[in-house]
């Protein structure tokens, strides 16, 4: 009986050696697994715009925000010790508007739509509702992600600039005033105040995407260093940006040990100014010869005796040719940076009537150089006056300003892009800071694609992958890449071991129809 | 020297029970104590083991009956990313319950209600692997009237048909990224039950001496052929581009053929060692597909590609006194899963089983049975392959580590 006893604990011992749960050798949830390096990611800050925000389809909503790149690090961060939560001032829905005092200030986001008999995908459309994220309902600021959709450079120091009350005249944000800590709060110093261990900086996007995407109507301010006087769709001077990203910085970094500062891509290379073709206009021959014969006496007449007058130079007479042939031509555009004649067109000799002369003023035909931005795709080819078959926008009727981002545009957009883009690196080297070149990445995407493990990312309006359905902003899937950008960044600066995220679990575009 | 040689297949415990893919070897605490040995063993639980066994018992009457609760847990991870689930199965309780009834000293009838096949996996709903499965329950209940034939006093052989009812129910996401507008996972359950299907056993005993003891036994491949089931998606968005509906599918899950042969050896009066070879025809088990009513709805098709599996399985007796007998017992279990198709709803690699258990005659017809299984399976390194996204194999890779535990009790009824 002894012995049968003793027997039986013998077995129970034995079995007790192997142990009860089924754990793993090294767990990945086990402290040390994964280290943050020199990097402290107890209390992490993320600063910036709409990028940051996890703004995305035209529109701030929930899922788009827990698909934001900080969110995403941050969770990241989390298993290799960083702090636990990451808190974001969430949207009311997944709507996107945002109303002010009940009437909507921004639109709901863009779903793709799919023929309801065919179901073939129809494009983008806005999501139908009523939002119910009210501004003035404020959310208890400051949060770890504080990105503002629509902040400059600027902006962020700019006090004011989260008061409700100047949302309508343009002066404040109503995304920020949402959770500003009150009206005379400054982005940079309520995102100061959470005291961060470590940030992240990705600002001055705006500072150049809003012009870019306004087709170049605003102003290229460099060399006026006052932003006060500034429009909403004009460039930043780079000294005003340099000196306003350097006094974030020197907040951010007061009390962090460590950051990462993002730099800024080449806006050109996205699907907003790369997926309407520049040659868009179909044409037969029969209608190519007629509409030619109309601008037969500008081009032979009326240019050249602009350039005899020394008005125009030969060379801008050339550009400002129109001719059309049989198949897909360029259409005719406004450019803002041509010689304004269509004063000169109503006095003699030409004595133009106002509205011909209107119409010449600024026109030439658009070119390989040019970009067509994604909101022209609704307006080329058809009618300005529904009445008047002859209207045809991009052929006797110029398509404006507004839709084209002109070579010359763009060559200002680039020098801008890359004085900022000098600061940036300047500042990530004179801090120890880790520096990510995400205009390097974007143009990766847009030029072959990254490789990932069911295919490409690339920057293909609607089925890339990258971006989402207002060709601006990326998707969660391109926001995951940009956090793992961003990780790998740091866990080069920082000798940090913080696991990336697989870019193939996150989604692209959000399908659904309005009933 | 009975003593050291008892100890040492207790140390060698300190190595597997359970078997390869969906397959549930918990028919009997007797023979699970002594590593799930028994087709050339002859008690209580022979009409599952070997039905051949049966003319052999000494009593008139004999029924056995018992149960389990399977305590299992399968960890994933993923170094790369430090994704990380843990399994929340709930308690898998296999049942058996034997009679076996001695017509004429040639001649004895029995019939057996099992558990043989079975699966409760539950994993945290989205996790890294949800496109493949969030959770699965399959469960099915043989019933085996018996008839064994003496042939000789060293030969016997017995068999009889086998009646199964099945269920299932699965969920998984539909992908790894479609959500409804509000970001909820889209995902479908497919339920079916009261799926029945025949198959048979058939079994043969040799005793050539006092002491040893061979058999084989064969049990057929059935396979459920879920008909109709439910198919129930949730979380769709409103979009011609996710056309799915619930509906109805039809899909067919094998269980498959099993064959064993082993042999058994008394000794020293009082001990008897088992020793049991199980092929399991697991390569019947090609692919998972599901195949639904609504055309809309594409077809779903899981590679599965099993192959036949072996275990191999050691058990020893000792019967103590008149009142306690012990078992011990050892197996190995080789997993149909072959490299690449290592698919989360069963994270089955190699395995080895460790047992123990005893038996205490309470009287002279009345007996308590007792027993349990240690199933250890090693860290493994796998991944599923077959997994398609865009005409695009997606393999779903990292490190699994499972176990499972197996307490077990049941009595057994002499007359």
């Amino acid at each position: 009986m002894k012995k049968t006893i003793y027997t039986i604990v013998c077995g129970v011992l034995a079995i007790g050696l192997v142990g009860c749960e089924a754990e793993f050798d090294n767990p990945v949830n086990a402290d040390g697994f994964y280290s943050t390096g020199d990097a402290d990611l107890t209390n992490f800050v993320s600063v910036g715009n709409s990028l940051t925000a996890g703004f995305a389809d035209g529109a701030l909503y929930i899922t788009g925000q827990e698909n934001s790149y900080p969110n995403i690090m941050a969770e990241q961060f989390a298993l290799a010790g960083g702090g636990e939560e990451f808190t974001q001032p969430l949207m009311a829905d997944n709507l996107g508007g945002l109303l002010l005092n009940g009437t909507q200030v921004a639109q709901n986001r863009f779903v793709l739509a799919a023929d309801p008999m065919t179901g073939e995908p129809l494009g983008p459309v806005i999501l139908e509702g009523t939002p119910t994220t009210e501004v003035t309902t404020s959310e208890t600021g400051p949060f770890n992600n504080m990105g503002v959709p629509g902040a400059k450079s600027f902006h962020l120091v700019t006090p004011g600039y989260g008061d409700a009350g100047g949302v309508l005249a343009g002066t404040a944000n109503p995304f920020y005033a949402r959770f500003a800590t009150s009206g005379s709060a400054t982005v940079i110093a309520d995102a100061a105040s959470l005291n961060p261990s470590f940030f992240t900086l990705w600002i001055g996007n705006n500072d150049i995407l809003s012009y870019a995407t306004s087709g170049g109507i605003g102003v290229d301010q460099t060399g006026n260093l006052d932003p006060a006087t500034y429009g909403s769709n004009d460039i930043t001077d780079p000294n005003v940006f340099a000196s306003v990203y350097s006094q974030q910085v020197d907040a951010l970094t007061a009390s962090a040990s460590g950051g990462a500062l993002i730099n800024i891509p080449d806006v050109t290379s996205i699907p907003f100014f790369t997926t309407v073709p520049v040659q868009s206009i179909p044409l037969d021959a029969a209608t190519a010869a007629a509409v030619n014969a109309q601008f037969a006496q500008y081009n032979t007449v009326i240019l050249p005796t602009l350039v005899q007058f020394g008005i125009i130079t030969q060379e801008e007479a050339d550009a400002r040719m129109i001719n059309f042939s049989a198949g897909i031509n360029f259409p005719t555009i406004t450019d803002d940076d041509l010689t304004d004649v269509s004063t000169i067109l109503q006095g003699p000799p030409a004595n133009l009537p106002a509205d011909l002369a209107n119409l010449l003023g600024q026109l030439r035909q658009a070119n390989n150089d040019d970009l067509v931005v994604l909101t022209a795709s609704s307006v080329l080819g058809t009618l300005a006056n529904p009445s008047d078959p002859t209207s045809v926008i991009g052929v006797a009727v110029p398509l404006e300003d507004q839709f084209v981002l002109t070579a010359t545009e763009q060559s200002r957009v680039s020098t801008a892009s890359t004085a900022y883009n000098a600061t940036i690196r300047a500042l990530a080297g004179a801090n120890g800071l880790a520096y990510v070149d995400a205009r390097l990445a974007l143009a990766q995407v847009a030029n072959g694609g990254i490789a990932y493990d069911a295919g490409l990312l690339t920057s293909e309006f609607v089925t890339g992958g990258a971006f989402s359905l207002d060709g601006v902003h990326p998707t969660p899937r391109g926001y995951a890449y940009t956090a793992n950008l961003v990780i790998s960044e740091i866990n080069k600066t920082y000798n940090a071991t913080i696991p990336t995220v697989n870019i193939g679990n996150y989604g692209t575009v959000t399908i659904a129809n309005n009933q | 020297m009975k003593k050291l040689l008892f100890l040492s297949v207790f140390a060698l415990a300190t190595a597997v029970t359970y078997a390869g893919g969906y397959r549930v070897s918990l028919q009997g605490n007797k023979a699970l104590a002594m590593g799930h040995t028994g087709v050339a063993v002859i008690n209580s639980e022979s009409v599952f083991f070997n039905p051949a066994g049966l003319v052999y018992l000494e009593n008139k009457l004999t029924i056995s009956g018992g149960g389990f609760g399977i305590f299992s847990n399968v960890s994933y991870q993923n170094e790369a990313t430090g994704a990380f689930a843990e399994t929340d199965n709930p308690l898998g309780t296999p049942f058996y319950a034997y009679a076996s009834y001695q017509a004429t000293d040639w001649l004895a009838f029995g019939l057996g209600v099992y558990t043989p096949y079975g699966s409760g996996v539950e994993y945290e709903d989205d996790w890294a692997g949800s496109h493949l499965v969030n959770n699965i329950d399959l469960a099915a209940i043989f019933v085996q009237p018996t008839v064994s034939f003496k042939i000789a006093d060293v030969l016997s052989i017995g068999g009889g048909p086998i009646y199964v009812t099945g269920s299932v129910n699965f969920n998984r996401n539909l992908n790894r990224t479609l959500t409804d507008i509000d970001g909820n996972r889209s995902e479908v359950t497919v339920d079916a039950s009261g799926v029945n299907n025949w198959g048979y056993t058939v079994g043969a005993m040799f005793r050539p001496t006092e002491n040893l003891t061979i058999g084989a036994n064969y049990r057929s491949e059935i396979i459920l052929d879920a008909e109709d089931g439910e198919a129930d998606f949730e979380n769709i968005p409103n979009s011609p581009l996710a056309p799915f509906a619930d509906t109805t599918f039809d899909a067919s899950l094998p269980l498959p053929a099993e064959l064993t042969v082993g042999l058994s050896y008394e000794f020293c009066d009082k001990w008897l060692f088992a020793f049991d070879y199980n092929r399991a025809f697991w390569d019947v088990y090609d692919s998972l597909d599901i195949d639904f009513a609504d055309p809309n709805i594409p077809d779903s098709f899981n590679a599965r590609n099993y192959k036949n599996a072996s275990t191999y399985r050691f058990g020893l007796q000792y019967e103590a006194t008149s009142m306690f007998t012990l078992r011990a017992g050892y197996y190995f279990d080789e997993s149909p899963v072959q490299a690449g198709f290592f698919a989360p709803e069963t994270p089955r690699n190699d395995s080895n089983g460790y047992t123990a258990g005893l038996t205490v005659n309470v009287s002279d017809s009345f007996q308590i049975d007792a027993s349990f299984l240690y199933l250890h399976f090693n860290e493994v390194d796998a991944s599923y392959d077959a997994y398609m996204e865009n005409g695009q194999a997606v393999p779903f890779g990292g490190t699994y580590k499972s176990n499972a535990f197996a307490p077990g009790l049941g009595v057994t009824y002499k007359m």
